[in-house]
Parts: structure tokens; C-alpha cells; sequence
């Protein structure tokens, strides 16, 4: 195989199947089949997918309507209609896109037949509830315990085997649900066939996070992750997203031997983390603030708490499949959400890892979720590990608030000091240390004799 | 002898500083920018060479700085005002490890290692309540020169309350404090310790360690100082030249990058 063939494919495969997906939505709502609202946090793609109804990522849409330039348009329609600039805009633009009655840039999307989530984010229990009052359709709430563990939960112990049950019983409600809803009943080797599939697409998504700790990084996190997050919750559970992710890791295996960075030509130069979620509304512009300067993202947190629970040790096991997939979402529900109440953890732990120069973070306006917390994390980050860290906000929809000029300055400044760090830890340019007595030029130029 | 300059194009004003090889400052310059940038950044660095006596081909490296750095046609880089004023205290005085830049648009808190380098910064966002436009502001709204907002403040005993929420609401609510008989005195302050609070807490995002130097343009209005010094309770670095900090920080690495070895990697000369 040449460089040629195998390096870009998964880009190139990626685009295509996402477009594939949404060409698929549309021939579901041209035909007015049922189609299912799911979200990335706890997607449940894996029951709903036995039953072989179409799933709707309501987070994908709105995104893509930034990535687009177009989210404006359906910010201002929803609140036009009274919504706050200060609610969420992926929510808002999925109000507006149900008021233009799905149209989008990639086609046409399907109204809910059924929405299906958890309480892995609040704003997801209000939001079903729009297209509850919209379409008149059932809803279906998914209560997932908390732990609010900072090391991760354990798949033993009578607690958690408590709240196991309790999210198996809902499961079985939920199939109940399904079964009125489509007139089909549940196929039990069905499920088996999807988790085994979904098992597949899990140990690719873990071996491609370990393949970036390797040097150079071969993909960049946050540009091409965002790539691969799309796919991985699109055609989570399908044998095509199977393949596509055994590609992925056959690509970046091949870079990998070869030191093949994802800046082609431009070496690596700084290993970065990324925090939270991209700035959408000028992506690759955003993405080229940092690239130019020889940044890239090795890691980045959206792939751990938006990949639906790949980032963890966990297979279903296809011997007892509603009790491990109950496990799975206690694991992947509670690993989202305790991934950003205790940060810094997984961060310093990345760190290590990953061999990072430094931390992005960038908290936006529209999601507090993911925000919250995040300046705490920084200082906490700073005072265990010899890194650099940034602190920049934006949004992932609204560009009214993307301010490029602020965020570049800070960004120059970041490389710059990461830069200079290099340099003296290289014991480079003379002068970088400050010498003896370098208070002397102000204590000259306090003086203005000594100017003469 | 090779020289070095630095130019700090800000919002407000645009500054240059030319130093020698023995980082000694043989010139500076101080302009309003106004709004053609670059004609500013060649004026400032004009008026900095005369002030040396120098002519342009004996300055071997010139680094633009501050928000219009990329519009210093001339210079042969350009690095971010937040790293320059970084620089640039850490060279003034040694001890530094917090500095903090109020500037025209921008307020900064950063934190440095010895010797400048960047730790950690903070900046104002979105808005520039708690910068130097705030008091443009109140002087406008109550007559007065920039000058005169420093030592009027100062004969404040009853600061009035000020909310720190927008520039442009500010003029209001200071004619609001007007209409109900306040003292232009109280009021001043009050305006004062409102970007102080603005400050302070930038400053304990990035963490307050002494020594912490008071650099930008506000470093003029002693009321700021004195309100500074008050809120952090102890006494700010600040020199006749911080509000040159950015320029100096930009002509120490010029000076570092000019051709045949400049010294600064040797010794200061006392």
C-alpha cells in the first residue's frame, strides 16, 4: 500500500459515510418513516438500532449548521420565538430546524417518532420536552445514578449492582416502548449482534487514543476527532462504522511506523490537550491558530466524554446483553459526567501519557456542562505538572461571541511561552535567563543621565 | 554598537523604546495611535530614534508589539504584548512573579518565572469595564482631563458604588451619582476601585505572588496605584517607565535577536 492510498482515508471515509448518514435521514423523512432522537452522552443507538430505526443526533445537526455558517440563521429564528441568547445553541437551532420542518445544509431531517436519552445533561430532559409539546410523541427519560467518583467506578459492589437493576428495569420499559412503537418484538440475538459490533468499534476507538501518545501524533484531536466523533456515534452499533474505525487504526498504524504527523511537512512542535468543545462557528480557522504554530492536539476530552463510553475498559458481554448494557451506561453515563466535575484527574493523567507541553481550555458560552469547573481544573493542573495552560471562551454556535482577534492574541502568547520554554529547556538562546542584576535597565532608565 | 528597538502599538497610544547592547535605554517615544496604525508605529519608532540620536540602520532588530504589532511594517517580528510586558517587568525589576497590565482596551494579570517567562495570564473579556476606557469614560462624563482623575480621586473619603458591568453604563450611573449630589471626589474613587475589583479578580485567577508590578498607561493615575496597593495590600513595582513596559520587553528580544551576537546573554553593566 502506498502513502497515497492509506494516509487521508480516514478523512476522505469519514466525510463520505456522514454524508451518507444524512442522505439516509432524508429519504427517512421523505418517506415518513419512524426515526429516533438520541444524544451522544448515553445514545442507547444499540437498542433502538435492533429494533432498525433510524437514529438523530439533535447535537450533530446543530453543529453542523455552525460548521456550515449557517447557525446563525437558526439561533435568530429561535429567538425570534423567545428563546435567551443565553440558552443553549445546539438546542435552539434544533427548535428552529424543527420550525423549518428539517431542513439543513447536509438534507432534510426526520421528526421524532420517539426521543430516547438520559440525564447525563439536564438540558436534555427540557429539550425532549419541546418535541414532546411539538409532535405530540413519547419521550423517554433514562435515569442513570450518579456516582461522582474521581476514579472511576468499579463493576462490582452491591451499589453498583443496585443501580444496575435499576437500569436494566428501565431498559425493559424502554423495549416495551419500542415494541409499541415499531410493532416488532425484541430480538434478543439481535441486540447480541449490535453489542458484538459495537464491542469492535470500542477497541478501535481505544487503540486510536493510545496511538496519539506515540511521537509524533498522527491525527490531530480536535480537527480530525471531531471527524471521528461524527462517525462513532452516527454508525455506532453498524458493521460500517466497524470497518470504517479497523481503517482508521490501519492508517494511523501505517503513520504512526512512518512518524507521519497529521501537518504533513510541518513537524511537531507542541503536544497539546484540548478541554471542551471546538469553536464551530470558524473551525478550521480556529484550528489554524494553533496549527501554524506547530500545535497539536494529542488529546482532547470531547473524545472521551462524547464518544458514548469507547474511551473506557468496557465490552459488553454478549452472554447476558441487557445487563451489560445497563453496565455499559452506568459506566459511559457516569464516566461523561464525572470526566468533567473531576477534570484535572483525568488530566494530569493525560498529560503523563500523552507527554503534553500544554492545556487548552476552552469553555463556551452555550454549554455550562462542560464549562463549569474548568478555571478550577487549570489551577490545579498548573500547580501538579510543569505545563503551560490557556484559557480561552467562545462558543460552539454562536458566533456573535467568537471574538478572533481576542482569541488570537492569547493564543500568540501561549506559543510564545511555550516556545520560550523549549528554548531554555534545549539550554538554547543565550540571554534566555535573565542574568544578574537585570533590574539595572530599569534602574538606568529611571535615570535620564544615563541615557546620556 | 549594535541597537535594538521595540514598538508597542496599543489601542490608546503607541510606544518605542531603543536600547543599547548594555540594555541600557538610549530612546523612547510616546504617540497617540490614532487611526491609521501604521503611520503610528512609524512615528513612535521616528521619534524614538531621534530622541537617541540614533539613524534607522543603526537599530539591528526591531520587534513590534500590542495589538497593532503586525502593522509594524518595518520591524522583523512581532510577539504578543502579553509576553513583551512580561519581559519587560521582569527586566525592571527582578522579584517580579505577578504582573499587572491596564492598558486602553485591555487589563492583564499575568504570572511569570523569573527572568519573564509566561506562567499564566488573564484577560478582560468582551468588554473593556475595568481597562483604561472606563476612566475615558468618567472623564468624559464629568468634564475633566485624564490627568486631573488621579488626584482628584484621591481627595475621595466616601467612594460611591459602581458597577463594573459595562463602559458605556458607566457614564450613565456616573451621571446618575451626579444627579443625586455626590461628590465628584467620591465618585472618582468609586470609578477607581470599581476597575480595581475588575483587576483584582483576574489577578486571583492566575494567583497573586509578590512581587507584583503595575505596568500599561494607567500606571500614570496614582489613585490606581494607591487603590491597587489597598486592594492587594502591598506596594505595587512601579517606575516612570511602565508604561514603556511592553516597548522595553519587545526591544529586550529584539536585542537578543540582532545579528553578530548581542549581549544579551552577558552581564548587565552596572
Amino acid at each position: 500500500m502506498t502513502d497515497s492510498e492509506i494516509i487521508g482515508r480516514g478523512q476522505e471515509d469519514g466525510k463520505r459515510l456522514f454524508k451518507d448518514w444524512f442522505t439516509g435521514l432524508t429519504a427517512t423523512a421523505e418517506t415518513g418513516e419512524k426515526a429516533a432522537y438520541v444524544f451522544v452522552m448515553g445514545s442507547l443507538c444499540e437498542l433502538l438500532r435492533t429494533f432498525d430505526l433510524p437514529v438523530v443526533f439533535p447535537e450533530i445537526n446543530s453543529l453542523q449548521t455552525a460548521v456550515r455558517k449557517t447557525s446563525d440563521e437558526y439561533l435568530n429564528l429561535a429567538e425570534d420565538h423567545g428563546f435567551s441568547p443565553d440558552v443553549c445553541g445546539y438546542v435552539k437551532a434544533d427548535y428552529a430546524l424543527q420550525l423549518r420542518r428539517g431542513e439543513h445544509p447536509m438534507g432534510t431531517i426526520p421528526p421524532p417518532a420517539v426521543a430516547v436519552y438520559t440525564n447525563a445533561c439536564n438540558t436534555y430532559i427540557k429539550w425532549a420536552e419541546i418535541w414532546e409539546r411539538m409532535y405530540d410523541v413519547p419521550i423517554f427519560t433514562l435515569d442513570v445514578p450518579g456516582s461522582r467518583g474521581a476514579h472511576g467506578v468499579a463493576l462490582t459492589g452491591s451499589d453498583f449492582q443496585s443501580d444496575r437493576r435499576y437500569v436494566e428495569y428501565q431498559l425493559g420499559e424502554l423495549i416495551e416502548l419500542l415494541e409499541g412503537l415499531t410493532g416488532r418484538s425484541f430480538d434478543i440475538d439481535r441486540l447480541r449482534e449490535v453489542l458484538a459490533v459495537t464491542n469492535d468499534m470500542g477497541r478501535s476507538w481505544r487503540r486510536l487514543l493510545e496511538i496519539n501518545q506515540g511521537t509524533p501524533a498522527v491525527y490531530d484531536s480536535m480537527m480530525e476527532g471531531t471527524i471521528f466523533l461524527g462517525v462513532v456515534n452516527a454508525l455506532r452499533g453498524t458493521p460500517e462504522g466497524a470497518r470504517y474505525f479497523a481503517d482508521l487504526v490501519e492508517e494511523m498504524e501505517y503513520k504512526l511506523e512512518r512518524g507521519i504527523s497529521p501537518h504533513g511537512e510541518v513537524p511537531e512542535k507542541h503536544r497539546l490537550i484540548f478541554v471542551g468543545v471546538p469553536c464551530y462557528p470558524i473551525f478550521r480557522r480556529f484550528y489554524h491558530l494553533f496549527s501554524d504554530w506547530g500545535g497539536t492536539f494529542v488529546g482532547s476530552t470531547y473524545l472521551w466524554f462524547a464518544s458514548g463510553g469507547f474511551n473506557l475498559e468496557f465490552e459488553y458481554d454478549l452472554e447476558r446483553p441487557l445487563e451489560s448494557l445497563a453496565e455499559g451506561l452506568l459506566l459511559g453515563v457516569r464516566s461523561a459526567v464525572d470526566s468533567m466535575l473531576f477534570q484535572d484527574r483525568a488530566l494530569i493523567e493525560a498529560i503523563d501519557t500523552y507527554r503534553a507541553d500544554g492545556v487548552v481550555y476552552h469553555p463556551i458560552k452555550s454549554c455550562r456542562t462542560v464549562s463549569t469547573g474548568l478555571a478550577d481544573s487549570r489551577r490545579v493542573v498548573l500547580e501538579e505538572r510543569d505545563v503551560l495552560c490557556l484559557y480561552i471562551e467562545s462558543d460552539m454556535m454562536d458566533k456573535r461571541v467568537v471574538s478572533e482577534a481576542q482569541l488570537k492574541n492569547r493564543i500568540d502568547a501561549f506559543f510564545e511561552g511555550l516556545d520560550s520554554r523549549k528554548i531554555r529547556l534545549a539550554g538554547g538562546l543565550a540571554g534566555a535567563e535573565e542574568p544578574e542584576g537585570a533590574g539595572e535597565v530599569g534602574a538606568e532608565a529611571a535615570d535620564p543621565a544615563a541615557r546620556d | 554598537m549594535p541597537y535594538a528597538a521595540g514598538v508597542d502599538v496599543g489601542s490608546t497610544q503607541t510606544k518605542a523604546i531603543v536600547v543599547d547592547e548594555s540594555r541600557t535605554i538610549v530612546g523612547r517615544s510616546l504617540i497617540d495611535t490614532g487611526a491609521n496604525v501604521v503611520s503610528a508605529a512609524e512615528r513612535a519608532f521616528a521619534a524614538s530614534l531621534q530622541d537617541a540620536g540614533l539613524e534607522d540602520y543603526e537599530v539591528g532588530f526591531v520587534v513590534g508589539t500590542g495589538y497593532g504589532r503586525y502593522k509594524v511594517e518595518f520591524g522583523d517580528a512581532q510577539i504578543t504584548e502579553i509576553v513583551c510586558h512580561a519581559r519587560g517587568a521582569a527586566a525592571m525589576f527582578p522579584g517580579t512573579q505577578t504582573v499587572l497590565d491596564m492598558g486602553g482596551q485591555d487589563t492583564k494579570a499575568i504570572r511569570i518565572k523569573p527572568g519573564g517567562d509566561v506562567v499564566d495570564f488573564c484577560m478582560n473579556d468582551k468588554c473593556a469595564a475595568g481597562t483604561g476606557r472606563f476612566l475615558q469614560s468618567a472623564a468624559a462624563a464629568l468634564g475633566l482631563e485624564l490627568e486631573e482623575l488621579g488626584p482628584t480621586a484621591l481627595r475621595g473619603q466616601r467612594p460611591v458604588s459602581i458597577s463594573t458591568t459595562c463602559t458605556v453604563f458607566a457614564e450613565s450611573e456616573v451621571l446618575s451619582w451626579l444627579a443625586r449630589g455626590k461628590r465628584i471626589e467620591d465618585i472618582l474613587l468609586g470609578v477607581h476601585r470599581s476597575i480595581g475589583s475588575r483587576s483584582f479578580g483576574l489577578l486571583r485567577r492566575v494567583g497573586i505572588e509578590s512581587e507584583v508590578t503595575f505596568t500599561g498607561g494607567v500606571t500614570r493615575n496614582e489613585a490606581m496605584v494607591e487603590v491597587m496597593n489597598d486592594m492587594l495590600d502591598t506596594t505595587l513595582n512601579v517606575s516612570e517607565e511602565s508604561h514603556y513596559m511592553g516597548a522595553l520587553g519587545a526591544a529586550l528580544f529584539a536585542l537578543e535577536r540582532v545579528p553578530h551576537g548581542a549581549a544579551s546573554g552577558e552581564e548587565v553593566r552596572a
